[in-house]
């Protein structure tokens, strides 16, 4: 499978959003059993629905049979958050095994994991730990994707990060290091747009000339979430990536002007802590398309 | 050490400095910063076996389940990517916990929700059929061969506390005030279709059941139960054991049923 790279101008936007060509332009949200008795029942208009894979590497059960039948009417979208791609320590062969077996059976339009890592010497921290941004963690990222795509036979959707603390060590700004790892790779992007606003204010960057600065051609689909706010030891506002909350007024801002740069893009609503109820979600997911519905179809008008 | 293994040693160990390194915008002391990985490790593990063992945190309350649930996490963080394994050593962790050491049936609860949590996710198998059974009982003289196998989500728990009272007690089933925690009882945990079943076991069952997991055969298991309980009722343990779907596989010595 030969990747087009982002950074041969001539392929520039023809690969955009290869996930996002085969998923409709619209919202989604993440499935939780809380909802499954209601979205079966009810059958929610909704773009997709997403999944964290490792929820569902267990032999059988609700979580199996719900899936099966969600999947036969909607769109899917399997969010690794277990293979620990920034590790500094080869990547776990069983687990890209049990991905391939669950990519195989669901066949998601997408998947994605993360710029980070969340295991370390057999022990998992079930967190999204920071990682530098050198030349050395570029190579070693660049080989951990290049072995999950080949592994999986497709590509994979690699999502920036939310971050708390800066490396000394770092000779690369995040955009760029991001750029790197998509040029070698040819592996697509999930621009979680509230990670970059977390990161824009606990780094004191500007998360629009950061969500601009990034390789936007390669992006297949866009997570917004909502956060807490904290502060660091000089008082400064420190914000908690915690898939807990609404989406704060500051990140649609930010979505609207990444989908201004984007086009139509498949959207997440992604809560993974105090669930409301769907109706909550739908909302939610409700106010993403209104901003997909406002935003020039660049792509399509290019194809036209 | 690589910057990782500190980095992961320092998640851990609350007393550790926080690793070299990191850096701030202004210039602001990380440790702060730090201490949000630290905290977002720990509170979201702690979460995972709140999930998992619901009526244990009821039992000691919140505060007490969280303390201790805290010190586990520190010594056993998950060896696994897939948190719906998370705490099997839990409840002997449980035991072994000298602050709740006045609640001895705490670490057999916990036993108890650990099976619960398998069944949910254990693998899907179609309990034996009318058709088996009565295939099964053609030549009652080779009856005595039989042997079953169990659904992949049954789980045994043997207590000599009151388990299942005290777990149904914290369902809406029953009177908590009028369980009497002392009174041994046998959990029988399977998924009957997608619902999973907590069940107290008569006298008895438990050692038929127990054969059954074993492959003993029909007549060993009864025998066992007899032993245990010499009222033991067969038939009816049997019909119970059908009627949840206990049973997905029936085989005499030269077939297997289809």
């Amino acid at each position: 499978m030969t990747m087009q790279s982002p950074c041969e101008p001539s392929t520039r936007g023809a690969s955009a959003g290869e996930g996002a060509r085969r998923r409709p332009a619209r919202a989604g949200i993440g499935l939780k059993p809380q909802h499954f008795t209601e979205i079966l029942a009810t059958g929610p208009d909704l773009g997709f629905f997403e999944i964290h894979a490792e929820n569902y590497l267990v032999a059988g059960g609700p979580f199996h049979h719900t899936l099966g039948r969600i999947r036969e009417r909607y769109p899917l979208s399997i969010h690794g958050v277990g293979l620990s791609i920034g590790a500094d320590a080869p990547l776990d062969v069983a687990h890209l095994n049990r991905l391939a077996a669950l990519l195989d059976r669901y066949e998601p339009q997408s998947f994605s994991e993360h710029l980070a890592w969340s295991t370390h010497g057999g022990v998992f921290f079930n967190d999204l730990l920071p990682l530098p941004y050198d030349q050395t963690t570029l190579t070693r990222v660049c080989d951990h994707i290049d072995q999950t795509q080949d592994h999986l036979q497709r590509r994979m959707l690699l999502e920036n990060p939310a971050t708390y603390v800066e490396f000394a060590a770092s000779t690369l700004d995040e955009a760029t290091f991001i750029t790197e790892i998509v040029c070698r790779t040819g592996c697509g992007l999930l621009l979680d747009v509230n990670n970059a606003y977390v990161s824009g204010v606990n780094h004191h960057r500007d998360p629009q000339a950061y969500i601009a600065a990034l390789p936007l051609a390669e992006v297949g689909e866009i997570h917004l979430a909502g956060f807490a706010e904290d502060r660091d030891a000089a008082g400064a506002p420190l914000l908690i990536d915690t898939h807990g909350a609404p989406i704060a007024a500051a990140v649609w801002e930010l979505y609207a002007f990444a989908l201004d740069h984007l086009g139509p893009t498949p959207t997440l609503i992604e809560r993974d802590n105090n669930i409301p109820p769907l109706a909550v979600l739908m909302a939610e997911a409700q106010c993403a398309e209104r901003w997909i519905g406002y935003t020039h179809d660049y792509r399509a008008e290019a194809a036209a | 050490m690589s910057d990782q293994r500190l980095f992961a040693a320092t998640l851990l160990d609350p007393d550790a400095p926080c690793p070299d390194g990191l850096i701030a915008w202004n210039g602001s002391d990380p440790a702060r910063r730090f201490a949000v990985y630290r905290n977002n490790v720990v509170v979201s593990l702690i979460e995972a076996l709140a999930e998992t063992f619901p009526v244990t945190l009821e039992l000691v309350g919140e505060q007490f389940f969280r303390a201790m649930a805290g010190v586990f996490v520190r010594v056993a963080p998950p060896r696994s990517v897939l948190l719906a394994e998370y705490g099997e050593g839990f409840p002997a962790f449980i035991e072994s916990f000298e602050p709740a050491r006045s609640v001895p049936y705490l670490a057999d609860v916990a036993r108890l929700e650990l099976l619960r949590v398998r069944a949910f996710h254990a693998a899907d198998a179609d309990p034996v059929s009318p058709e088996q059974i009565a295939h099964a009982l053609v030549d009652p003289e080779r009856l005595p061969a039989l042997r079953v196998g169990c659904h992949p989500s049954l789980g045994l728990l043997r207590s000599p506390y009151a388990v299942v009272s005290l777990w149904a007690a914290h369902q809406g089933i029953g009177d908590l005030a009028s369980v009497n925690p002392g009174l041994p009882e046998s959990a029988l945990v399977v998924r009957t279709g997608l619902e999973v079943q907590v069940i107290a076991l008569p006298p008895g069952g438990d050692a038929l059941v127990a054969g059954f997991v074993n492959r003993l055969t029909l007549s060993e298991a009864a025998a066992r139960a007899v032993s245990a309980h010499q009222d033991f009722d067969l038939t009816a343990h049997l019909a119970l054991l059908l009627r949840v779907g206990a049973l997905a596989s029936l085989s005499l010595p030269t077939e297997t049923l289809p």
